[in-house]
């Protein structure tokens, strides 16, 4: 009788030390491990450039939901006006504008250039919006549109003269990619429309192709540059296309863009279709634009 | 051999309560940074968290590009240049309630908890030890717990240009609802 109890008894403290092991096992589990999978979330990519402009072109951001972008650009004159020109610092074109963002993806804004004295007001909208996770897409791809008018006199006062000679219009698609934390490159294609132009030979309508890239040197700086290549045989000889290498310095709500160009213009028919100047001939013009972000509104959440 | 059967039927009923955890996929955690300049808060209500009433120990698990803020600015500077949240999507805790046999979540109430355990953040693991309340309230269980932790301990550094308007100690602030992990 004894024996048989004491049989059992060692049986369960077996059983009593196979199951505490056992629970010494469950305890060192990953506890978070029991809930599952992580449910799948979309991750739209953000930042691919500092702003919504490389230096002139619209760049593949927009400016977020119920913000306003406070935009001031100035370009100097041409350094190759030498030391009486004190490198073009005599000379100073400005845009000052506003973008705001209406939705995460919808973008509107204005602006005026001091440069032919040109009003401009904007568009621009993320059709496409490069993501990862739940919903997958490899690239970005906004749709811009622009209007702008020249508010100087016109050259020849005689002939019959219509407002909307004064009128050019933009069409763009801006296709890219962010494809590493530093490396961003976009295309964009791109039509301008001039109701007037100066002679025969120039086209109403320039197609040209803009590339934007950006190089992040560090969290807060990264250089950025573009160029337009306009198509041949649609402007005059004296127009050249548009190249521009800067900076871009990040201190919390201001984009500070440092950068030389050949480019006098600030808004797109103007830097597409009306850049006169020739880098080797060193017709560069040394150029900020700062952006000073404000929340206006709470951004329409996605 | 009865005997046996008992010990056995006292030890399912021992792994039984080492069953009974606690689960949530919605708690709330917040941080605030205060500064003369600037109040910065923002909030994540995805939180992932289990804890083992029996053991005491427990895990969080936090999104970091789930954390919202009022100004889409600071979102997107706080993943990309704070905490750099595509090398480091996560943040997490892991630890253990101290005094658990002063937490009797059979019974309503507030209880306090002394959490020891490791804060990840931005890729760095540190020892934290605070202070949370469990309330339970006619079997809910619900917890929170209010720290500080120090941003330069994580290796997130702030800019001198912003030094002014980010705290060196943020104040983090978690709450969360329970829910019974069946099965």
């Amino acid at each position: 009788m004894f024996q048989k109890d004491f049989a059992s008894i060692k049986r369960g403290v077996l059983l009593c030390l196979l199951l505490s092991l056992c629970s010494a096992v469950f305890a060192q589990e990953d506890l978070l491990s029991l809930l599952g999978e992580d449910e799948a979330t979309t991750d739209y990519v953000k930042a691919s450039f500092k702003t919504n402009r490389v230096v002139n072109l619209h760049s593949l951001e927009s400016t977020a939901g119920g913000v306003f972008d406070f935009k001031i650009n100035h370009r100097f004159g041409f350094i190759n006006g030498g030391i009486d020109e004190l490198f073009g610092l005599d000379v100073a074109m400005i845009r000052i504008g506003g973008d705001y963002g209406i939705t995460d993806r919808l973008t509107v804004g204005a602006g005026r250039n001091s440069f032919e004295k040109t009003y401009d007001g904007f568009l621009k909208y993320k059709l496409l919006w490069q993501s990862t996770g739940a919903k997958e897409m490899p690239i970005s791809l906004a749709l811009f549109a622009s209007t702008a008018i020249r508010t100087i006199p016109f050259r020849d006062p005689d002939r019959e003269n219509y407002v909307s000679s004064k009128m050019f219009y933009t069409f763009q698609a801006i296709i890219g990619r962010k494809f590493s934390e530093s490396f961003s490159f976009q295309l964009s294609p791109t039509l301008v429309h001039r109701n007037l132009v100066a002679t025969r030979a120039e086209k109403n309508d320039v197609l040209a192709m803009a590339a934007g890239t950006r190089l992040k040197l560090s969290k807060r700086l990264a250089i950025n540059a573009e160029y337009v290549y306009v198509l041949p045989d649609q402007l005059a000889e004296i127009y050249k296309n548009s190249f521009t290498i800067g900076f871009d310095i990040e201190t919390g709500g201001h984009v500070f863009q440092l950068h030389f160009t050949n480019s006098t213009s600030m808004i797109e028919k103007g830097f597409v279709t009306e850049t006169t100047g020739d880098w080797l001939d060193g017709d560069i013009h040394f150029g900020f634009n700062v952006s000073r972000v404000f929340t206006v509104a709470k951004g329409k959440k996605e | 051999m009865k005997q046996s059967l008992v010990f056995m039927l006292a030890l399912l009923s021992v792994s039984a309560i080492h069953a009974q955890k606690y689960f949530t996929k919605a708690g709330n955690i917040a941080f605030f940074s205060d500064t003369a300049l600037e109040k910065i808060e923002a909030h994540n209500y995805k939180a992932t968290s289990v804890i083992d009433l029996t053991s005491g120990q427990m895990e969080f698990a936090v999104l970091i590009k789930a954390f919202q803020f009022e100004k889409a600015l600071m979102q997107e500077h706080f993943n990309e240049n704070y905490m750099e949240s595509d090398k480091f999507p996560k943040a997490t805790f892991k630890g253990e309630i101290q005094n658990l046999s002063d937490i009797n979540f059979k019974k309503d109430g507030d209880y306090t908890a002394k959490i020891k355990g490791k804060l990840t953040i931005h890729g760095v693991t540190k020892d934290i030890e605070t202070t949370g309340t469990f309330n339970v309230k006619s079997g809910k269980i619900s917890a929170s717990s209010v720290f500080n932790v120090l941003v330069a301990d994580y290796g997130i550094k702030i800019p001198t240009v912003v030094k002014d308007n980010v705290a060196k100690e943020v104040k983090i602030e978690v709450n969360i609802d329970y829910e019974e992990l069946k099965g």
